[in-house]
């Protein structure tokens, strides 16, 4: 399974795209379909502060209910508004429009943390 | 007959494995001063024996001729079908069925129950029942920390003590502070919540205000302001209610409740030296997620059949472990199939009439109390079937009576000290015209 070049990866199955100081966050296509048909996500609010590898929401499937975890700290932005009607998003478009939510980056230094998409590919073979 | 799960060598193979000396010393942790020291079992008896002990044992409860005792527990008239449904051997089990979708009967009438709660409640979805109303009580205000995402619950004093003790126990885990606003219960005041004291102490911390109606003194609260008072600071607003009471009062969702609480006793369960009862719950569709416990759901099977299932099970404690919505809940089913069978007995009509006449016996209780010149009403609100009453000398003299096989209330005072010489009477359809007058006779008697 290849991901996108230009994304860094955590180990619990995040995504993140850097565009100047925003972050965009969303679960990897591997995490969504071994979840299996995803029902529900429960987004953080708005102004929330995230902390890097902390729990900021719930994603549901079918199969289980799983935690999501930051792969960076900082504030939230924005939430992904067309997940509350079509949770599949996640399913079918985890590095696009299954994006979960945007944060104001506190510390890129944290990204040293993260891999790079070789590396994941690896952690998921 | 003997129940050995494990014999001598099972113990000390599994001691050996984890490295104990003994079973003692598993118990280690628990101070010696509360530690069991032994059991003084009597020798065993004869069945024989036995049944005359019983016997023996049964005939020193006291069952009063009169008794207008309530707060929190009411006596009403249980149709005999009620008996009758929850006696049939496919239904004898508190549980919910672990291999949920064989048990379609069962399934089903949990889901009728779901849906009698909606009914009488207004609100969107209802729980498969929890414990008893005031762990549902405690339930909701979890909920509503999590759906607030705050950590602040308020209550008013006005809600029985007993569930407000509860609510502090399930609070004391997580952390949770519990603020309790004073109802008014000074002299001649209304005894109701003041929602413009709500207003003064609620902050945004606060994830939910709870208020019962008609709250323990029998008064109704302004629950519509009250609600607003919670809402106007981002507050969730816990309504605990009584369930007959909710066939002549406006519903918790015609006032915007987001949650609604209650002990189902009153339908059909005998009151039974305090239980099993069962725990109501019901909230809006948008909260379902946070709800705890068993929810089923209706659905179509591949033929197109209807069917039942448990839905929403992410959400629950076997398969979301310590992250469920809860891990100290299950459901009441055979409690749930009793108020089930009790509300399809009496029906719509047979609710309006339970409530009325309790209210009516009440009206009649505390104008005969009145009109004899024995007690006065201690509270101006407006009240539904329990009426607080105040007479001079009144823990004397409710001693007297219960002596004489009356039970003229409960004595307030036990649980509010600012409440002295002051009697809850309750009345329900069972509330006799005869009971009335012999609870004033015997008041005068001992005046």
């Amino acid at each position: 399974m290849s991901h996108p070049g230009d994304l860094r990866y955590s180990k619990e199955h995040e995504w993140v795209r850097i565009d100047g100081s925003i972050a965009t966050i969303g679960i990897t296509s591997f995490a969504a379909d071994e979840l299996g048909d995803i029902v529900f996500v429960e987004l953080p609010e708005v102004g929330a502060t995230l902390s890097q590898f902390g729990s900021f929401g719930v994603v549901e499937s079918v199969k289980a209910v799983s935690d999501l975890y930051a792969p960076v700290s900082g504030s939230v932005t924005e939430v992904n508004p067309a997940l509350a009607d079509q949770p599949e998003l996640l399913n079918s478009d985890a590095y696009g429009d299954g994006w979960i939510a945007r944060v104001e980056l506190s510390d890129t230094a944290e990204l040293d943390a993260l891999m790079d998409a070789d590396a994941y590919a690896e952690l998921t073979a | 007959m003997a129940y050995t799960p494990h014999t001598d060598p099972d113990r000390a193979a599994m001691l050996a494995a984890i490295g104990v000396a003994d079973v003692d010393a598993l118990f280690e942790d628990i101070p010696a001063a509360v530690r069991a020291a032994g059991w003084e079992m009597p020798a065993p008896l004869t069945e024989q024996e036995l049944r005359a002990e019983l016997s023996r044992l049964a005939g020193r409860n006291r069952i009063p001729d009169v008794t207008f005792l309530g707060y929190g527990a009411y006596r009403h008239l249980v149709p005999s079908v009620v008996g009758e449904v929850i006696g049939r051997a496919e239904f004898s089990t508190a549980y919910t069925p672990y291999q949920p979708e064989v048990s379609q009967g069962t399934l089903q009438s949990i889901y009728e129950f779901q849906s009698l709660i909606c009914e009488l409640t207004g609100m969107e979805v209802a729980t498969a029942s929890h414990y008893d109303g005031a762990t549902a009580t405690a339930e909701a205000a979890l909920m509503a920390c999590r759906l607030t995402r705050r950590d602040v619950v308020a209550v008013s004093t006005a809600a029985h003590p007993e569930v407000r003790r509860v609510l502090a126990t399930y609070c004391s885990g997580p952390g949770i502070e519990v603020v309790e606003v004073p109802a008014e219960l000074a002299a001649g005041a209304s005894g109701q919540t003041d929602p413009s004291r709500v207003a003064e102490l609620l902050g945004d911390q606060v994830a939910c205000f709870v208020a019962q109606q008609p709250n323990a003194f029998g008064v109704l609260e302004p629950m519509r302001e009250l609600g607003e008072a919670a809402h106007a600071v981002g507050a969730q607003f816990v309504a605990v209610v009584e369930p007959t009471s909710l066939a002549v009062l406006e519903s918790p969702a015609g006032y915007d409740a987001d949650i609604v609480a209650a002990e189902g006793q009153p339908l059909g369960i005998p009151i039974a030296f305090g239980g099993p009862w069962v725990g109501l719950m019901a909230a809006s569709m948008s909260a379902v997620r946070q709800m705890p416990g068993r929810l089923v759901g209706a659905t179509r099977d591949g033929a197109g059949r209807r069917g039942y299932v448990l839905t929403l099970q992410a959400r629950e404690q076997h398969i979301r472990r310590e992250r469920a919505a809860s891990n100290i809940c299950t459901n009441q089913a055979l409690c749930a199939l009793a108020a089930t069978a009790y509300l399809t007995a009496v029906g719509p009509e047979g609710l309006r009439e339970v409530a009325e006449l309790g209210a009516t016996q009440a009206r009649h209780a505390a104008a005969a109390l009145r009109s004899a010149g024995l007690a006065e009403r201690r509270f101006s609100g407006p009240y539904l079937a329990e009426v607080a009453m105040t007479l001079p000398d009144a823990g004397r003299r409710h001693a007297s009576l219960t002596e004489r096989g009356i039970v003229a209330g409960a004595l307030l005072e036990r649980d509010y000290p600012e409440l002295a010489d002051t009697i809850l009477l309750a009345a329900t359809e069972l509330t006799t015209d005869h009971d009335i007058a012999r609870l004033v006779g015997a008041l005068g008697d001992v005046a």
